[in-house]
């Protein structure tokens, strides 16, 4: 897979307030589409595949009526949550490599107004699988089921919780510079974090994502097509995806628990990329919670546990000076939800150079998608230098 | 504990099996205050939550097995916001994952019943108690844990 495509174009469509966009879903996501080809500098009528995670719920074949491409080759969805952002570029780079198909748009849109909030429990009033097991005794949300993970992990190493209000606040600090970030204009101070009401103890009201009503693409075509185009590529090095022995053993029996996941994931990355985690010059680190970012970064070799309480320091973390820059964009804390297709955008810019924190000289770009769930997925992007 | 005492207040929703035949017997023990899980015939490997095959050694001869009701704390959250309507004004909780030395180490999810501003410790020893739900329809028992005495 090293450096034989590349993303050639990203879009995005303004980032609303969860239950506020004046668009549908779909329109949302049309208009995400459309951004990336004008970017690209591609006729949408020349797009011929899709691919998608999360049980998103717009249908590649009614997006292809409605852009009047000429023809479908290509349509997949990546199972899981928001672990597959970066697994759904993956499998669209595996089809143009496969000859399924040339022009895979990657896509994500999320309007939540109709099918109500990700953050609430369902009233419904049993649960089947797993959740019997959960919901009575109040567990019924996404943080409510990984804080343990967290718990734990913080426990086995010793690291303190100002880990995570440094995960927070760098995303804060770069939203400061992004106008589209929807928290742009509102900076957090320590103080403010540590007001801030609990959410799940050690998760703060900061440690969490938004939600919001948005959607993005991107491009995802072959090393060969990308030299032609208007932007710089940003050739995928590589791409894992998957999760540990047992990762989702039920009722929280995975043999390792505090674990964001990524501990077979990340190593089998690197080596494809044939890189290390010291020649990554920017990290895009989904964050359904900022413990998931604090484990993610760690399995990945980006810092030893037993250094953690050092490494993740606020200066450490911001662009342009930190010694590993993360959601330079502000990410979903502080950016948007875009269930982690905006820290694709993000890593594709930082490799452009056009980033609003923009890390001075980057040429690799990591990418990781949703800590703590299975399968998880990551990408490491580079500029033409790293080829 | 009676009814009348439930850690959560009522309206939570309560526990279904999504598959009977695997999942019954687990509640069925629970109502009759017996802790049970499942454990290899073929290779003795203990197994939580219920599961049709071995994960060890892939035999479908899984049985039932009665466990001390005793276990140690692996991991805790307390949770403050309501992500439920009838959890509104009832946050804190406290849920904790206990793991059950004497199977395995196979891991339960309950709630830590005390005081929900407890000081929690990973590693403390605690005791499974059970609370009886015996006006839902059908009538279910929840396994919570307290911390052990002395
Ligand atoms: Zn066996």
């Amino acid at each position: 897979m090293r450096g034989r495509t590349a993303i050639v174009g990203i879009g995005a469509s303004t980032f609303h307030k969860r239950g506020t966009s004046p668009d549908s879903e779909f329109k949302l996501t049309l208009k995400a589409v459309l951004a990336a080809a004008e970017d690209a500098g591609i006729d949408p009528h020349k797009i011929d595949g899709f691919a998608s995670f999360n049980f998103d719920r717009t249908d590649p074949s009614r997006m292809a009526a409605a852009l009047g491409i000429d023809e479908l080759r290509f349509a997949n969805l990546f199972w899981g949550g928001g672990g597959g952002g970066a697994a759904a570029v993956a499998n669209a780079a595996a089809a143009v490599i496969a000859g399924l198909a040339s022009c895979v748009v990657v896509y994500r849109g999320i309007v939540q107004g109709p099918d109500g909030r990700y953050g609430d429990g369902r009233t419904i009033g049993a649960y089947g699988r797993d959740a019997a097991y959960l919901a009575p005794y109040g567990l019924m949300t996404p943080i409510q089921w990984y804080t343990m993970r967290v718990v734990r992990f913080m426990h086995e190493h010793g690291i303190a919780r100002d880990a995570l209000r440094a995960i927070s606040m760098a995303s804060y600090h770069h939203a400061q510079a992004n106008p589209r970030a929807v928290m742009h204009g509102r900076p957090l101070t320590e103080q403010a974090y540590e007001e801030s009401r609990w959410i799940v103890e050690p998760h703060h009201l900061f440690d969490c994502c938004m939600e919001n009503d948005c959607a993005a693409a991107v491009i995802v075509m072959s090393a060969e097509a990308a030299k032609d185009l208007k932007q710089k590529p940003a050739y995928i090095l590589g791409a894992a995806q998957g999760s540990e022995y047992r990762n989702q053993a039920r009722v929280h029996n995975a043999p390792r628990y505090g674990s964001a996941s990524f501990s077979s994931v990340g190593p089998r990355l690197f080596a494809e990329a044939g890189v290390t985690p010291a020649d990554v010059d920017v990290a895009q680190t989904y964050e359904n919670f900022t413990g998931g970012v604090l484990m993610s970064l760690i399995e990945h070799g980006f810092c030893a546990p037993e250094e953690a309480n050092d490494f993740f320091k606020l200066e450490n973390l911001i662009a342009p000076s930190g010694r590993l820059p993360l959601n330079t964009s502000g990410g979903n804390l502080a950016e948007a939800y875009v269930h982690g297709m905006g820290h694709i955008l993000e890593g594709v810019r930082q490799i452009r150079g056009t980033s609003t924190s923009q890390v001075p000289g980057a040429s690799i770009a990591f990418v990781g998608s949703g800590p703590m769930v299975s399968p998880v997925s990551d990408l490491l992007l580079g500029n033409g230098n790293t080829l | 504990m009676t009814d009348a005492a439930h850690y959560l207040p009522e309206g939570l929703p309560a526990p279904a099996l999504a598959e009977p035949e695997l999942e019954a017997p687990y509640w069925e023990g629970a109502r009759e205050e017996r802790l049970l899980v499942q454990r290899c015939g073929a290779c003795a490997t203990w197994q939580w939550g219920p599961e049709w095959i071995c994960h060890k050694c892939l035999s479908s001869d899984m049985r039932w097995t009665e466990v001390a009701p005793r276990g140690r704390i692996y991991s805790y959250e307390r949770v403050w916001h309501p992500a439920h309507p009838v959890l509104k004004g009832h946050t804190p909780f406290l849920a904790v994952l206990v793991e059950l030395p004497e199977a395995g180490n196979v891991r339960m999810i309950g709630n830590l019943l005390g005081d929900p501003l407890q000081d929690v410790q990973i590693g403390s020893e605690v005791v499974a108690d059970y609370e009886h739900h015996n006006d839902a329809t059908p009538p279910y028992t929840l396994v919570h844990w307290r911390i052990a005495q002395g």
